[in-house]
């Protein structure tokens, strides 16, 4: 406890410079740091765009980042890394995004290989193969 | 808003398994350069916001606890084949970052360590928890041009490493070299699972 009583003024450039950018990025997540029932996506799980999400008018529920998500792994699947250096967004606020997204059935995501279990032998000949042929 | 309207021609899309290989090394070893040398695309950042508050380590006092911090992960990607697509990511190098590795390192292929001869010990962490959690790696000696060269064994009995684990001279800037290191991660990988087999299979 201060005896000053003006050291709020003196603490209060924390909330201008600080706090703001904790709390800015999830603004467009609504404060959630977690999206129901989903796990954790991995930084390399790919997003697919449904095909219904081609025929389906823009919801007005998506925000303007959920559009841009769909849009960007319409043509090509996109990792989750790359989706959120492309719309430069942290990685958490784009996994809530991407929860809210498979939630409506507007993407799918392919999951990689799951932790602890080494992909086949013949995969890891291509990744030889595929990285000597470069 | 019509942006999601516009069906028909689309070809049916691949489905690409991705696999993740890091890189490791103290700050300023070349990891962002090496993942420069091979991704088809210049290297991408991307952040994670902290919030201390979210951090076990962090009592509470003052306001000061709210600040945050911006962890970038510098990527890369190789497009192997269509269907199969290569990341590496660059671990943050502030140690005070390592629980972001676990994220990083689950499901991941293997990793690379790259270390620098004339602080080989800003490798060391980067090696333990490898080590201890039994991802396969390689090291990689990057041979800057005003460092002195030693050999691989002698990296290797200075590093104490397993028999097993691959020591490899190495230039970050050159693709060829780079291409080499990968490679090396990817055999010892498989080296490794083939061993573990049999022992299973007994």
């Amino acid at each position: 406890m201060s005896s000053d009583g003006k050291a709020g003024q003196g603490t209060s450039h924390w909330f201008d410079d600080d706090a703001g950018p904790v709390v800015r990025p999830y603004a467009m997540t609504r404060g959630r740091t977690t999206s129901a029932g989903q796990h954790r996506l991995d930084l390399i799980a790919v997003v697919v765009a449904e095909t219904r999400a081609d025929d389906r008018e823009a919801d007005h529920t998506l925000a303007p980042e959920h559009v841009d998500i769909v849009e960007l792994c319409r043509s090509t699947p996109q990792s989750v890394a790359e989706l959120a250096s492309e719309l430069d967004l942290p990685i958490g606020v784009v996994r809530v995004l991407v929860g809210d997204l498979v939630a409506q059935e507007l993407v799918h995501v392919t999951r990689p290989v799951p932790p602890a279990e080494l992909p086949d032998e013949s995969i890891l000949r291509d990744v030889i193969n595929g990285l000597r042929a470069l | 808003m019509a942006i999601l309207g516009r069906s028909a021609r689309r070809k049916p899309t691949v489905e690409p398994v991705t696999l993740k290989i890091l890189v490791a090394g103290g700050f300023g070893v070349g990891k962002t350069t090496l993942v420069g040398a091979v991704s088809e695309i210049k290297p991408l950042r991307t952040e994670e916001t902290l919030s201390e508050a979210g951090r076990p380590v962090d009592d509470l006092v003052g306001v000061e606890a709210k600040s945050t911090t911006t962890v970038a992960m510098d990527f890369g990607r190789i497009t192997l084949r269509e269907d199969l697509v290569l990341y590496l990511f660059g671990t943050p190098g502030q140690d005070r970052f390592w629980f972001l590795w676990d994220e990083l390192a689950q499901g991941s292929l293997g990793a690379v360590v790259l270390a620098d001869t004339r602080r080989l010990e800003d490798c060391f962490a980067a090696i333990d928890y490898f080590e201890r959690r039994a991802i396969p790696f390689a090291v990689g000696v990057n041979c800057f041009d005003e460092a002195d060269r030693y050999p691989a064994d002698m990296v290797r009995q200075a590093l104490d490493l397993d028999d097993g684990v691959p020591v490899v001279l190495c230039d970050a800037r050159d693709r060829q070299s780079v291409k080499e290191v990968l490679v090396t991660v990817v055999r010892h990988a498989m080296a490794r699972a083939t061993a573990a087999r049999e022992a299973a299979n007994g």
